[in-house]
């Protein structure tokens, strides 16, 4: 009895792969599926939202009234649906969510403002969906101060503000427009593979005993590393189709950079591939159905999305949820990936996040090894 | 019979899910070429044997070899000379004939796999339909197939639990004529059913109930083992003695054979008695025949009713 066999290998690759190819439906999925969330998170998610509309209270129209509301239009930020004369139909509005924004500017603020009094315009904005808000609330400062600065002449000119003693200069590297796509597209690979591939090989063991067809496995003297490698590489060539489906369209639609080295890209998308592989491998050699690999499935999914950095900033997270996304292997391929693709990162910077992966991987597969049942006990 | 003449040589072997003792201390000794019958009532415990004798489950307790190997430690070498059909299909429906024996073959790691997918699909006459789906078999089919898989790597022992459920007599007919030729070449060959021609086919067979073995002999013996005589009451009226000898103590059991009532019992003095008795009374005829085979098992089983707990796990 030999301890590992090429062809008993290559008889179960083989069988899992026309078993793959035979089921349309799976495999329309794990295709249609990256397309879907590239198209949904790519267009529809923008966590930098512009022309929000925007309801101005005043009651009378001078000079530095229309320069500031042309400067708030100008930004993009705002939309001007309404102006009112009264408070209570603009509260209404904010509230009723018709304007995301309020700006009240006081009755006789030219007149006050001419006088040197500093008078005070009001944005109140509705920050209940603070991402939504933040970055207008961010740039309103900037505007009133550009958009005044011209009218702040001649006899005004004691009122222009004065230079600040230094400068503060700000590069936005990596993404000098602030794209939110920029992020996401890289991201979404790294949660369009963990979907997809730790779902698929889930259910490997469960369908087997489901079906009846364990007993014909187990009866014959086919190894468990036989099995465990048999039945996950036919899945990296499904891995392998949805990096290009993403890469490609990241690059044609959102036009995100692909700085880095597609070496390194690859050597960390096989690694990232593998361990998926063998999460799920490893769920359904603890699952007894293909329902509980499915429920199983799910608690690796809900912490891989939020506590990886893929939903929200890794480093605003307490240190026990950043404990726990180190120990995801989403969590290292983001930043590999959002590195290699955006920063142009070498070996030696994603060193720190491809040895981490690499570890899990052996666990992984250490773990499901020695889970795997040779008997039906 | 020296012990090296035995393929199966198990004792005392024990397996229980939880509070269900599956399996009950049994022994089994299985000469080398012989056909093996094992009988029983559904939920015996015969699965579960058989699958420890090939390894699929671990024993709690009990010792043997299985073709010479420690049926615990060197399960591996079992495997790859036991050939084992299971009780459900249990082949890939969504692989045709060929892919699935050709599957089976390299899991063996045959020098030859393809070779012996051809003379497999041959041999069983599945040359024709080898790219056909297997779940689109039916169910003579299925069963043709799954014989063929488990016989792909020349087993010297085949264990097959109910192959020939749900498959028609025609089928059935060729499928023990193929397990005769088998055994004709050496192949010993264990086998469990319901069905009494087939018990017949054996040479010897073992009868379990309730995870222990009642009974194992061979098979011309197995009706003066069990010791029964048989009345037999033909006349319009049979069915009303039915109920009543039933219900009498020297009666194992009375059952109807078409549209005669069979009286069977131990004592054979007793049972002809009851038997002429009943049969004055509704006038009939009361004569005595060969209790076989058949009366043996009703008799053995009436003892013991279907075991109710399922026998395995999944």
């Amino acid at each position: 009895m030999k301890a590992f066999s090429w062809t008993r290998l290559k008889a179960v690759f083989l069988k899992e792969f026309v078993q793959m190819r035979r089921d349309r439906l799976t495999f329309a999925m794990m295709i249609g599926i990256p397309v879907l969330q590239l198209f949904l998170f790519g267009y529809a998610i923008n966590t930098d939202p512009r022309r929000l509309p925007t309801v101005v209270e005043m009651r009378e129209t001078g000079v530095f009234e229309r320069s500031f509301l042309a400067g708030l239009k100008n930004s993009t930020f705002f939309e001007i649906v309404a102006t009112t004369t009264r408070a209570e139909e603009g509260d209404a509005m904010l509230r009723g969510g018709e304007a995301a924004f309020l700006i009240v500017i006081p009755e006789g603020f030219e007149r006050r403002l001419v006088r040197g009094e500093r008078p005070q315009i009001l944005l109140a904005a509705d920050a209940s969906d603070p991402v939504a808000s933040g970055g207008a609330v961010n740039a309103v400062q900037q505007i009133a101060e550009r958009a005044l600065a011209r009218d702040m002449a001649g006899p005004l000119a004691r009122l222009a503000p004065g230079a600040p003693p230094f400068e503060v200069v700000v590069h936005r590297r990596y993404n000098p427009a602030g794209e939110t796509a920029y992020n996401i597209v890289p991201g979404l690979l790294g949660v369009i593979l963990t979907m997809t591939l730790v779902l698929i090989t889930s259910i490997a063991l469960a369908r087997e005993g489901e079906r009846g067809t364990l007993e014909t496995l187990l009866a014959t003297p086919v190894r468990p590393v036989e099995v465990m490698l048999g039945k996950t590489t036919p899945y990296i060539l499904v891995g392998a189709v949805q990096v290009l489906i993403v890469v490609a369209l990241a690059r044609w639609l959102f036009d995100v950079p692909f700085l880095g080295s597609p070496l390194l890209f690859t050597i960390a998308i096989t690694l990232f591939l593998f361990t998926n592989l063998m999460l799920g491998y490893l769920i359904s050699t603890i699952a007894r159905s293909q329902m509980q690999a499915m429920q199983m499935t799910f608690f690796i999914f809900l912490p891989s999305i939020l506590l990886s950095g893929f939903m929200f900033p890794f480093s605003a997270m307490p240190g026990w949820a950043q404990a726990i996304g180190e120990a995801l292997p989403l969590t290292h391929f983001l930043r590999m990936v959002r590195e290699i693709m955006l920063k142009g990162a070498g070996i030696g910077d994603v060193w720190n996040d491809l040895a981490p992966l690499a570890l899990i991987l052996a666990v992984l597969s250490t773990l499901a090894l020695l889970r795997y049942r040779r008997t039906l006990d | 019979m020296t012990s090296d003449d035995l393929v199966i040589d198990v004792r005392g072997l024990t397996k229980s899910f939880g509070a269900l003792t599956a399996v009950d201390h049994v022994d089994l000794a299985v000469p080398r070429g012989a056909i093996y019958g094992f009988l029983g009532p559904n939920g015996s415990g015969k699965t579960t044997t058989i699958r420890l004798v090939c390894g699929l489950l671990r024993p709690d307790a009990g010792e043997g070899r299985v073709l010479g190997f420690d049926v615990i430690r060197e399960s591996e070498e079992i495997k790859v000379r036991v050939g084992y059909m299971t009780q459900r299909f249990s082949l890939y429906e969504d692989l045709s004939i060929r892919e699935n024996l050709a599957f089976i073959a390299r899991l063996y790691d045959l020098d030859d796999a393809d070779a012996r997918v051809a003379a497999a699909l041959d041999d069983l006459g599945l040359s024709a339909r080898a790219d056909q789906l297997a779940g689109k078999l039916s169910g003579g089919w299925k069963q043709r197939l799954a014989l063929a898989a488990c016989m792909i790597h020349d087993p010297e022992l085949l264990l097959l639990d109910e192959p020939t459920a749900g498959v028609d007599p025609k089928a059935r007919r060729e499928f023990w004529d193929q397990i005769r030729r088998f055994a004709d070449r050496g192949v010993t060959t264990l086998v469990s059913t319901h069905y009494m021609d087939e018990a017949v086919q054996c040479d010897s067979i073992a009868y379990i109930a309730y995870g222990k073995k009642i009974l194992d002999a061979p098979t011309a013996q197995i009706p003066d083992k069990v010791g029964l005589h048989a009345y037999r009451l033909r006349g319009a009226r049979v069915a009303e003695a039915q109920a009543a000898l039933e219900r009498d103590p020297g009666v194992v059991f009375a059952t109807r054979f078409g549209a005669d009532l069979h009286v069977v019992g131990k004592d054979e003095a007793a049972i002809a008695r009851l038997a002429k008795a009943a049969a004055e009374r509704i006038g009939a005829t009361a004569e005595p025949v060969d209790a076989g085979l058949e009366e043996a098992f009703i008799g053995l089983m009436s003892g013991a009713a279907d075991n109710a707990a399922p026998g395995a796990p999944r």
